[in-house]
């Protein structure tokens, strides 16, 4: 009997034994067998923070690429080396990430229901759809500190969740089970490469700024000495503060919550004054890049938008060359903003900062001519960005305008730009009312001109900054609003003697909504000139993007710019972006840099995967129900003005810079006056300095998590 | 109708977790979100029925024969760990996206008494090939039934405020003992 059992056990596993044995080489599955040696180093908790469904899967995933050599979660340094050194990946490559909280409570975002039976934050939702005012914000029943299997989570004093950088491992449990996605797991790339969306903490200045810097955060910053991380905020989105925190027209002041208490916050003024800092200070801060990932990148043009595209290229781990036609690079920013507003040695020191980023400049070289879409590619770039900008004039077509002495505003600031001589005579008369116009008003005021200004319509309607225009009557400018130029005079050597123009008065609306300006008959008037110089608009010269046969590979528009995709900025050839005025026609500094940020995104994507993902929320326009009027109990407090640093002759006699920067205590006071909204909240009170966090200035990503 | 009543039986009076108190560790671990329990269910389902027709096979031509009754436990662990082995590689060539989504399963039931247990029970109760597949297939429906119910629950109790000595295992034996206590209102239903 025990013979029979011992022979039918026997029998039984010998038979298993045989089919296994056949079934394994017969249904044999070829595996990679790194899978197992990755398996082997992970730290075997199948805990799925990795966000695969066990470690084996995480190992699968490493090798397959899908993952890096941090999967690991709850592993550790050693882990993520140990796995890097399986799979042969350098570890400087992985990019630490953390959870990072997307809203900053705030007074105004009340609770408006609280159901005492269930305080969790995804039950609150399912039931009533939040329990706060902010249909975006957080809940504040701290459902991701419970989940949290780190403990790295605690709910801060005004009611959100504050993250522990220390002990978070990013392993996407809070952002999980939170319902309103103001949790999220960032790195550095998705730092830069973050659009805004509708469901981000957006104030209105955040919504308004053509860059998308997250204003209200380095206000704050900046509230507390953080000055460091405060242009760390900045430099996610722009790679400009010094210049553009001169030149910006602050188009985020006018959407300010606290213009309707007393006047917006001097949001450019901190903007220039942490900018300042820095340079004065000497030591340029650290500008966190990913290691070179091989992939070269040409960028056309050197102005605002190349500079901003190639700087969050390098920033991203690419290698971006800059092809530039004129001599040094900066574009509008220096051969058509004057010295007085934004002097070459700042611009020089912002840009040199941005280039020892390891940014390749190649000067003199001009596109269409010196090299093509086609020749770029021959030489290894894998895309190309275009933003050589709108150099070209709009002329008027006018008896006489071929008389010496008659040129463009932009080629008389290019002139001084690049200190040739502009040979301006002593009655100068700009015909135009934009910006380019009081730059060349001003700087011939600076080079002992009398100045007359042509405007064809009223003061009210000029299209330049309101401070400019001051700016120019303080310095003497002359001005004929409502006037018509008809046509030039010019002597028996062709130069130009008089400008004759007609009186205008305003008729009737036209499209734009603006009243139409109507000649008066028999107004005719003469002004006496020796120089004239034309400033009425702006368009790109895209004479370049065509080849002998008169075609063009990239769709163009009626306006003259070029056509691409507004989210991607991608042209009709895959490889090839665009952005700035050669894509918008004429339009801001910052406008400019936020889309060279969208530009370096958008190449990102399609060199890394392929495909450029765009979010379904994007924010395009401003978001209405963040547009309230109704503040309650906020106290008055006046607005910082902007030093001048030169008055009288030495203003109008030298290129000296007319603004300066704000005082230590103006700045103080300032930085004060921002109330920190949100999309519906806003804090009421001063900001009190939170307990454990210094005042020293570190850029650290940890430490900045943390103070979120 | 026999068969009716079979398939009524072994769901819902004799489910093997909530009446015969089987398989409790992966009725307890994979029960946490209703996707894994689904899986978890239909892999006991697909393993539990081939088992028992192969054990039903053994013991009739190999062991009662040979009255080699009391070998039985020890001779069906053999079986069924082998066969979950070899379906594992059958799948895993044959239909990989079905391997996939079965993931850790498949190993798991390997050491799961249920499976066992069904395969048992069709013998103590001399049931028929046919009667042996039905019964086996009822009864991992059963069990991913009850498998189903209680992520359902344990979903819900995420959101809900609860006692910390209480969370993850502990609410779910009460649980567990809940279900069963409700199950018990099947008995007298069909035998």
């Amino acid at each position: 009997m025990i013979e029979l059992s011992i022979l039918a056990l026997f029998g039984i596993g010998f038979t298993a034994a045989v089919i296994l044995a056949v079934a394994s080489k017969v249904l044999y599955v070829y595996e990679d067998p790194r899978i197992a040696q990755v398996e082997a180093v992970l730290a075997g908790a199948n805990c799925g923070g990795c966000g695969f469904p066990g470690c084996n899967a995480a190992a699968v995933g490493v090798v397959e690429g899908k993952a890096g050599a941090d999967v690991c979660v709850v592993g550790g340094p050693e882990v993520m080396a140990n796995v890097a050194k399986v799979m042969g990946l350098e570890l400087k490559e992985m990019e630490p990430r953390l959870a990072f909280v997307d809203c900053t409570g705030g007074e105004r975002a009340e609770e408006v229901y609280r159901y005492e039976g269930v305080l969790d934050c995804r039950a609150q939702h399912q039931l009533y759809k939040g329990s706060k005012m902010c249909p975006e914000g957080c809940l504040g029943f701290g459902t991701c500190v419970q989940a949290c299997p780190f403990d790295a989570i605690r709910m801060g004093p005004n009611g959100y969740p504050v993250v522990n950088p220390e002990r978070c491992v990013a392993c996407g449990t809070c952002a999980q089970v939170c319902p309103r996605n103001v949790i999220s797991i960032n790195g550095f790339t998705d730092d830069i490469t973050h659009l805004n969306e509708v469901n981000d903490c957006l104030a209105p200045c955040r919504q308004r700024c053509p860059g998308q810097i997250n204003i209200p955060r380095y206000i704050e910053q900046a509230s507390r000495g953080d000055y460091a991380g405060a242009l760390e905020t900045i430099r996610e989105r722009i790679p400009m503060p010094l210049s553009i925190g001169r030149v910006c027209p602050q188009p985020c002041e006018t959407q300010c919550r606290r213009q309707h208490v007393d006047k917006s916050v001097g949001i450019n003024m901190i903007k220039r004054y942490v900018a300042d800092w820095e340079m004065n200070s000497g030591v340029r801060l650290p500008i966190e890049c990913k290691p070179d990932n091989g992939h070269k990148v040409a960028v056309v043009g050197g102005g605002p938008a190349g500079i901003s595209c190639a700087f969050f290229l390098r920033r991203l781990g690419y290698q971006p060359t800059i092809f530039e036609r004129m001599p040094l690079l900066g574009g509008q920013l220096r051969y058509g903003i004057p010295e007085y507003r934004l002097p070459k040695k700042v611009l020089d020191w912002e840009i040199q900062g941005i280039l020892d980023l390891g940014i390749d400049v190649r000067t003199e070289v001009k596109f269409g001519i010196d090299f093509t879409l086609d020749s770029l590619s021959e030489e290894g770039f894998e895309a190309t960005f275009l933003g050589f900008g709108a150099w070209a004039n709009t002329q008027v077509s006018i008896e006489g305008d071929d008389a010496k002495g008659v040129e463009t505003g932009t080629e008389f600031l290019t002139k001084v730009g690049l200190s040739v001589e502009t040979g301006i005579g002593k009655k100068v008369v700009v015909i135009g009312g934009g910006n380019t116009a009081i730059d060349a008003a001003r700087t011939s005021v600076r080079l002992g001109a009398d100045v007359t200004m042509v405007y064809r319509r009223t003061r009210d309607e000029m299209p330049a900054n309101m401070e400019e225009i001051i700016g120019a009557e303080d310095e003497g400018v002359k001005f004929q609003f409502l006037a018509a130029p008809n046509k030039f005079l010019k002597d028996e050597k062709g130069r130009v003697t008089h400008l004759e123009f007609t009186r205008m008065e305003l008729g009737e609306p036209d499209a734009s909504g603006r009243r139409r300006p109507v000649p008066i008959e028999g107004s005719e008037t003469r002004i006496e000139c020796d120089t004239v110089y034309m400033a009425i608009g702006q368009k790109p010269d895209i004479d370049c993007l065509y080849d002998e046969n008169k075609s063009c590979g990239l769709g163009t528009t009626r306006w003259r710019t070029v056509e691409a995709d507004k989210d991607t900025l991608q042209t009709a050839l895959p490889n090839v972006f665009v952005g700035g005025d050669l894509f918008t026609g004429p339009d801001l500094v910052i406008t400019a840099l936020g889309a060279g940020r969208r530009a370096a995104r958008s190449i990102h994507h399609y060199l890394s995967q392929g495909e450029i993902p765009i979010p379904q929320n994007l924010q395009r326009n401003m978001i209405p129900y963040t547009l309230f009027k109704d503040l309650e109990r906020v106290v008055p407090i006046e607005r910082a003005q902007m030093p001048h640093l030169c008055h009288g002759d030495n203003r109008t006699c030298s290129f000296a810079e007319v603004e300066g920067t704000i005082t230590t205590e103006d700045f103080e006071r300032e930085t004060c006056r921002c109330m920190r909204c949100g999309l519906t909240c806003y804090n009421r009170t001063e900001q009190p300095e939170e307990e454990g966090i210094s005042k020293t200035s570190t850029n650290s990503k940890k430490e900045l998590a943390s103070r979120i | 109708m026999d068969y009716f009543v079979l398939i009524i039986a072994a769901i819902f009076v004799n489910n093997i977790v909530l009446a015969q108190y089987l398989g409790n560790c992966p009725f307890i671990g994979t029960s946490k979100d209703t996707g894994v329990a689904m899986g978890m269910g239909f892999a006991v389902v697909f393993v539990a029925t081939m088992a028992a027709a192969i054990t039903w096979a053994v013991q009739r031509y190999l062991l009662a024969p040979n009255g080699l009754d009391y070998l039985q436990t020890i001779a069906f662990i053999l079986v069924i760990a082998s066969l979950v082995q070899f379906v594992e590689m059958f799948l895993k060539k044959i239909i990989p996206p079905l391997y996939k989504s079965l993931g850790i399963f498949l190993p798991l039931i390997t050491t799961n008494c249920a499976v066992l247990g069904i395969a048992i029970i069709c013998q103590r109760e001399e049931y028929s090939l046919l009667e042996t597949v039905i019964f086996s297939i009822a009864s991992g429906v059963g069990f991913m039934l009850a498998l189903v119910v209680l992520a359902s629950i344990r979903e819900r109790l995420d959101m809900a405020r609860i006692p910390l000595s209480m969370k993850g295992t502990p609410i779910a034996l009460i649980l567990a003992g809940l279900m069963s206590l409700a199950f018990f209102a099947f008995k007298g239903m069909a035998a």
